[in-house]
């Protein structure tokens, strides 16, 4: 029997992670940019139209779990809603965003105004109720 | 309304296996790493890293470890049973074969801070997926991406 020291260090700041990731993950963090900020991406840039009043923007990966269960829940909100489009688009083809917007790892949904201007974010796959009052805080632009 | 300028997902050809059976692989995992760690037990590791390569290289629903929940786990569990794309955890035992790899080179080689790192690695990665549900590819692969890819 060796030192018992290792296993309680990687245990102990493993439970100290755990926590921190389980209550980080999914929550969104609101932004209040300028209202001269220039757009977060183009139209091209994610190759879709903005919604006239949100767009979800949602960076996925192949070896990603609750990517597929983001993806559903964010399709299944924005279906009735028309002035809201989602936008799911695979991280590892489009470093160059990636990296400009400082993604690091995935689901990352950004929540974008009419103009493209992000005005919050969520890392991780996020919960029903708090996308349907996220959305409810974007005012419509136009 | 929806867009999609790559639907990732798709793919109809991707394999979906039961959430659970990773997850209750990487309790196991736990408790086989953990016990490595505190008797540096060079046997334990050669036995996790067949496993890992198992996983890694076949499948993960194809290890003793996935063999024991489907025998003895999965009948007595009821409800929905959740499903996930087998990349993920795939991927995660990739991760956990190359730490140990890593383990068992220290091992032979005699290099004990080598042994102990690696194995506190996937140790930690274990226990968050087992204890948090920790989905090692949303963090790390991105990271890999970046750093490694234009």
């Amino acid at each position: 029997m060796k030192s018992l020291l290792p296993l309680a260090l990687v245990l102990g700041l493993a439970m100290i992670y755990g926590i921190w990731y389980q209550k980080s993950r999914g929550r969104i963090k609101s932004k209040s940019p300028a209202a001269t900020a220039t757009p977060t991406v183009s139209p091209a840039e994610i190759g879709s139209d903005f919604g006239s009043r949100v767009t979800l923007l949602q960076f996925s990966s192949a070896f990603c779990s609750p990517c597929r269960a983001t993806k559903a829940l964010l399709a299944d909100i924005t279906a009735d809603l028309s002035d809201v489009h989602h936008v799911n688009i695979d991280a590892e083809s489009n470093l160059e965003l990636v990296r400009r917007l400082d993604i690091r790892s995935t689901p990352t949904t950004l929540i974008l105004n009419g103009n493209g201007v992000e005005v919050g974010r969520a890392v991780g796959a996020p919960k029903r109720d708090q996308v349907i009052a996220a959305l409810a805080g974007v005012a419509s632009i136009k | 309304m929806q867009n999609t300028k790559e639907n990732i997902f798709g793919d109809s050809k991707v394999k979906l296996i039961d959430a659970r059976g990773p997850r209750f692989s990487a309790g196991i995992t736990t408790i086989v790493l953990a016990t490595a760690l505190v008797t540096h037990s060079a046997i334990l590791i050669s036995i996790q890293l067949a496993i890992f390569a198992i996983g890694a290289l076949l499948s993960p629903a194809k290890t003793p470890y996935a063999f024991v929940f489907k025998k003895f786990v999965k009948p007595r569990l009821t409800g929905d049973v959740p499903t996930e794309d087998i990349r993920p955890p795939q991927f995660a035992q990739s991760v956990g074969l190359i730490f140990a790899v890593a383990a068992l080179l220290g091992s032979f080689f005699g290099i004990s801070a080598l042994f102990t790192v690696a194995v506190g690695f996937a140790l930690a990665a274990a226990f968050l997926n087992a204890a948090f549900n920790f989905c090692l590819g949303c963090e790390l692969y991105l990271l890999i991406a970046r750093a490694t890819k234009r």
